[in-house]
């Protein structure tokens, strides 16, 4: 597996930087020309785990939240995200649906639409150090000038 | 109808007749602006105390599993006020989330 191309971003882990961080990772991906419905899962995706590291991890705190995306050759996108807050005390638990420690305003489905959107999604957490969500979505490559 | 603005392209809709309020939701709902548009709309239903609240998605160009809260807690909300809450055009490429969320088992979704 040949990485082909690869980003790398940190930012302040505020809610306002959510649409930011979709908006980055679009513009990454947008030379691998992927379908709308491709994009629009890995932005979703992206964006659950941005936002369980903003409320979750900092619990509203100041911190960083750091983001890598690698492209291979197979076209597989590779997201990493990062947070150093608090960690995750069960990530078995973390994982089921509808399960979430965040109140009723929370719907406890971050980590289904992660596993539902992406093909791949792995999760290490220690608490105190922080979470590093790492998933894994392979495009399906276009024959030139096919339409999208 | 009150106009509110919730995020650089998020508006939010606030229309109110007889006893049917309806949100219009457009933008991007993520956990950033669904803080924002709840607000708005707890406040305009405590206020106007209707008896159906409508959530309309046609202008919903993104949404994230902060946009399940949004409705869950809206149900919740009008379930202790005696009410009903509805929602209505939600875009095809909203579905697979709003399928995955089990909202369709609320009776809500129109």
């Amino acid at each position: 597996m040949n990485i082909v191309n690869e980003m790398k971003l940190q930012f302040c882990a505020k809610s306002l930087n959510e649409g930011f961080a979709r908006g980055a990772i679009s513009a990454f991906l947008m030379h691998l020309d992927p379908t709308v419905s491709e994009l629009a899962e890995i932005k979703t995706a992206l964006s659950e785990a941005v936002t369980n590291a903003i409320i979750h991890g900092y619990k509203g705190e100041d911190g960083t939240v750091y983001i890598e995306a690698r492209v291979t050759d197979k076209n597989k996108v590779i997201l990493k995200i990062r947070d150093k807050g608090a960690g995750i005390e069960n990530v078995e638990d973390a994982m089921e649906p509808l399960f979430t420690t965040g109140g009723s305003e929370q719907a406890g489905l971050g980590f289904t639409v992660m596993q539902s959107f992406m093909d791949k999604v792995s999760v290490r957490s220690q608490q105190g150090k922080g979470t590093v969500v790492t998933m894994e979505k392979s495009l399906v490559k276009r024959r030139k000038n096919e339409k999208p | 109808m009150d106009l509110i603005f919730t995020g650089c392209d998020n508006v939010l809709k606030i229309h109110n007749e007889k006893e049917t309020m309806t949100a219009f939701l457009s933008g991007e709902l993520d956990h950033h602006s669904c803080a924002v548009m709840r607000k708005a709309i707890d406040l305009k239903t405590e206020q106007e105390r209707p008896q159906v609240l409508v959530l309309d998605f046609s202008g919903v160009q993104f949404m994230d599993s902060s946009g399940i809260g949004l409705v869950m807690g809206r149900y919740r909300q009008m379930s202790l006020l005696g009410g009903k809450l509805s929602v209505v055009n939600v875009p095809s490429h909203l579905e697979k989330i709003m399928r995955l969320s089990g909202l369709g088992t609320l009776g809500v979704m129109k």
